[in-house]
């Protein structure tokens, strides 16, 4: 069987982050598996700008941004394998064995010390959401468009509606726009747009291409492909006000509707997700329930910039990295803090913070659950006020984090800690 | 080729009457309309191998229910079908629908029905925690099963051609002509000879039997679902319905044979050609199924999709006869539920009216009943996978991620019997892109396996035949 320190499940931004971050720690012994047939994830197919600004203070493409770290993995002789999926993750006397398959040696295991789960996240498609109509051709989701058009070179349709303004549905408005089709409308059943402001202008705006806020894809109509749908208002229960519906005819509905993390193999393993994120629960470590099992990136929630997959990332690489160098034995636990989510935050990501004395500043990320403008974002322990910042604005597209600093942690091991928008 | 037989309707009950009839020496031949097999009733519909309490006694829905059932247990085996019989359980919520359970049990007892037993609201919750509160009594049949009706639909015709038969695709008929004891069915330039006729044209099936003068109202009915992804299948693990009333009936809850599960379906009269899903029909569902259990959850749904059934307005029984008007013609109308489980007597019941007509039978001894399904590589032991792999490494190289489907599988599907020409019949065949993704990952990777086998460009890939084409072309 093949040993290694650490099996990283994932080559995208998050696994190679994690394999750099677990090395430069010290130690060497890992191995990326990727189920794709180089490294790189899906910034492989992202092929606009915006990536980087964070991680490297310039502006990079996705693939730019993922070939700066393969160059790091690579720099490290780090070792991965490539077309090889990971089948299985299971409890072993030392470690955890990571079962894979691939071509050329059939199905296999791996022992590890530690596992860092990476695989990403994938798109919500047409039937989580229930569109009524029929069910032709031509409806896709964002990511699958994008994958013909900037990988296959191959157009999926000339006239396109676009539902759901998540970030990848609105940089394939700007794409499908540059590769000569019309995007009519991007239309949002919420009251607010689930992408990053920048995109809404540099993709829509400056094309001229309409957002629809409160409106929904009422029904899909065509027998064979697409010949058009109708958009409809909704009320403040979601639900389609009839009145207020147009049909428009296209040939094509692209579906940009949240995005999932991709968690068939925690699950599998038993180790328990929280039912918001849809990734595991992790301490500051990015430790799941599941001893020695790390995860980190869009399959533990889905993050906004890859900036912060690649942080994240470096926090699960070098966790992983400590837990085998203390050879598994943790540092004495003081307490665990509970990490309660107050009014206005959905989700937290740690959702714990185990306190061993040995703890840096810990940055909780979060998401809202709706715009707030000019409100404070307050931090307390036990009920007592720890922080508060005045914010402009927040909303659900952005994520968002607050820093603990140790002295807070180390005075309420056992505590809670709440974050709460004070409108 | 003149044929001895040729069936109209490459559904569930003419796939497996093609298989039947490929036991005896006989020139055999299904026309199909659309692009796949199993693309009307068959394909949606819940997948329920019903154990026969229902029909009314002596009615050949009663008859050919239990007998299907029986025969149905050695014929997925021959098939390498996923079934699993798993029980049904239909539920009362007050005294008056305990009495109506006592009278199934009577008329399912009359109909021959085996494991069929009476149990109390406490003993189904019991066995069923997430039942109602208010569940009273419960009528168990541990004889019913779940199977997936174009995987069965699929491994049907695939025999039947590995056996000799032969399947025509996007062939609707549009005329029928006898002449000296020979018909002539066509469908527009292309026509086919047989000395037989079977319409198992299902839906269409009246417009079929008005070719030769038969007159029968299919009055279709439509049944919306809702499929939730695999993690909620264990919410149930029997198939639990609920007694017919003023709720209407059938709405189910009900594990799949591949793990997930259905909830629906809806029944409205509608016309020919109409799946669409609406929102009245999604709301009515999850209002009906929650006085059967509270615990779905609907966050977790993964597709809606709706179907027809092939009610017809002259009988409440199958129907299964010769025609009035027409030799050597048999008409089967009127073929809704429990359509499915009565499918393989059916198969037998023809084949009989065939041999009392005078058809030469002779049995043939070449006959071969098995048939390996593409997706036999996913039940394999650790062992027997790495056997295949290094025999085909296209079977190490994983392409949909939710439901763990190989290069290989999804060859095979495209190269065996009868061969997936579209994505929507790679995906029936192979499960790839049925999972909670729904394709979004693996369409593209398939396409391109489709156009490659089939020595097209992928811009003549559909995802059902027709002109459900994928692509338009090349980007700038």
């Amino acid at each position: 069987m093949m040993n290694y320190d650490i099996v990283i499940v994932g080559g995208g931004p998050a696994g190679m982050a994690a394999a750099c971050a677990a090395y430069d720690n010290g130690t060497e012994n890992i191995l990326i598996v990727e189920r794709d047939n180089a490294l790189g994830g899906i910034l492989r197919q992202c092929i606009h700008n915006g990536f980087g600004l964070h991680r490297f203070g310039e502006e990079l493409t996705g693939p730019e941004y993922a070939a700066r770290y393969a160059k790091m993995v690579a720099e490290r002789g780090i070792d991965y394998i490539v077309d090889t999926m990971v089948l299985s993750l299971e409890k072993g006397e030392e470690g955890t064995v990571v079962t894979v398959m691939n071509s050329e040696r059939g199905v296999f295991c791996i022992n590890a010390k530690a596992v860092i789960l990476a695989m990403g996240c994938r798109e919500r498609p047409r039937g989580a959401l229930s569109i009524p109509g029929t069910r032709p051709a031509g409806v896709y989701t964002a990511g699958t468009a994008q994958r013909y058009v900037n990988i296959k070179g191959k157009m999926p349709g000339k006239n396109v509606v676009i539902l759901g303004s998540g970030d990848i549905g609105l940089i394939m408005a700007r794409r499908m726009t540059l590769e000569g089709a019309k995007v009519h409308v991007v239309c949002e059943i919420m009251p607010y747009s689930g992408g990053l402001n920048r995109n809404i202008v540099q993709c829509l705006n400056d094309f001229d291409i309409p957002l629809k806020l409160s409106t929904t894809v009422a029904k899909i109509h065509g027998g064979e492909r697409v010949t058009g749908v109708t958009i409809a208002k909704v009320d403040s229960n979601m639900r389609v006000i009839p009145e207020e519906s147009e049909y428009i005819e296209c040939d094509t509905l692209l579906l940009s509707c949240g995005l999932l993390p991709e968690n068939e193999l925690t699950s599998a393993a038993g180790i328990a997700l929280d039912p918001i994120t849809g990734g595991a629960v992790v301490n500051e470590n990015r430790e799941t329930e599941m001893e020695g099992v790390f995860a980190c990136g869009n399959v533990l929630h889905v993050h906004d910039l890859v900036d912060y997959v690649s942080e994240e990332s470096a926090v699960a690489g070098k966790s992983a990295s400590e837990y085998i160098k203390n050879g598994a034995k943790k540092a004495a636990l003081m307490g665990t803090v509970k990490i309660e989510k107050g009014n206005g935050v959905r989700y937290t990501v740690p959702q714990k913070i185990d306190v061993t004395g040995a703890n840096e500043e810990v940055k909780v990320y979060f998401r809202v659950g709706k715009i707030y403008e000019g409100v404070n974002l307050k931090v307390s322990m036990n009920g007592e006020q720890v922080s508060s910042a005045k914010k402009r604005k927040m909303a659900p597209g952005e994520m968002e984090f607050v820093k603990i600093k140790k002295s807070v942690l180390d005075a309420a091991p056992n505590g809670t800690l709440k974050i709460e928008i004070v409108e | 080729m003149k044929y001895d037989v040729a069936i109209i309707g490459g559904g569930v009950v003419g796939a497996l009457t093609a298989r039947e009839l490929m036991k005896y020496k006989l020139r055999v031949c299904v026309l199909e309309a659309k692009d796949d097999v199993a693309l009307g009733a068959s394909r949606a519909n819940s997948g329920i191998v019903h154990g026969g309490f229902d029909p009314v006694p002596g009615t050949l829905k009663a008859k050919l229910n239990v007998e299907g059932t029986r025969i149905m247990k050695t014929l997925v085996r021959e098939l390498d079908v996923h079934y699993r019989q798993n029980g049904s359980m239909v539920l009362a919520f007050c005294e008056e629908e305990v009495e109506h359970l006592k009278k199934l049990y009577e008329r399912g007892i009359a109909n021959g029905v085996p494991e069929l037993y009476l149990i109390s609201g406490e003993e189904a919750k019991k066995r069923e925690p997430a039942l109602s509160e208010s569940v009273a009594g419960a009528l168990v049949c541990d004889s019913a099963g779940i199977i997936c009706p174009y995987d069965l639909t699929v491994a049907a015709m695939g025999n039947a051609m590995d056996n000799g038969a032969d399947l025509f695709c996007d062939f609707p008929v549009t005329a029928i002509e006898e002449n000296g004891g020979i018909y002539t069915v066509k469908s527009g330039e292309k026509a086919i000879e047989a000395t037989y006729v079977i319409n198992s044209a299902g839906v269409g099936a009246d417009t079929v039997a008005a070719m030769v003068g038969d007159k029968y109202t299919i009055t279709p009915k439509k049944g919306e679902y809702l499929l939730l992804d695999r993690s909620e299948g264990g919410l149930v693990s029997y198939t639990i319905f609920q007694v017919p009333g003023a709720f209407g009936k059938g709405i189910l809850v009900s594990p799949t044979a591949d793990g997930n599960l259905l909830v629906g379906p809806t029944s409205e009269l509608t016309e020919k050609g109409d799946v669409t899903i609406t929102l009245a029909g999604l709301d009515k569902i999850k209002a009906i199924a929650a006085r059967s259990t509270e615990k779905i959850n609907y966050r977790k749904v993964i597709k809606s999709f709706a179907g027809l059934r092939s009610s017809c307005a002259d009988s409440e029984d199958f129907i299964i006869e010769f025609s009035k008007n027409a030799p050597r013609f048999i008409e089967l109308v009127g073929i809704e539920s429990p359509g499915l489980s009565s499918a393989p007597a059916i198969a037998v019941y023809v084949a009989e009216m065939l041999r009392a007509d005078g058809l030469a039978m002779e049995a043939n001894e070449s006959f071969n009943p098995t048939r390996t399904s593409c997706r036999h590589f996913g039940t394999l032991s650790m062992e027997g996978k790495n056997e295949m792999i290094k025999a085909d490494p296209a079977f190490g190289h994983l392409i949909c991620r939710c439901e763990t489907v190989t290069e290989g599988e999804i060859l095979a599907a495209i190269r065996q019997n009868p061969p997936a020409r579209s994505l929507d019949a790679v995906k029936r065949r192979t499960r790839a892109g049925m999972g909670r993704c729904q394709g979004g990952f693996c369409t593209t990777f398939i396409t391109e396996l489709l156009a490659k086998e089939q020595g097209i460009d992928e811009t003549e890939v559909t995802k059902f035949g027709g002109s459900s084409y994928m692509l338009c072309g090349k980007t700038k």
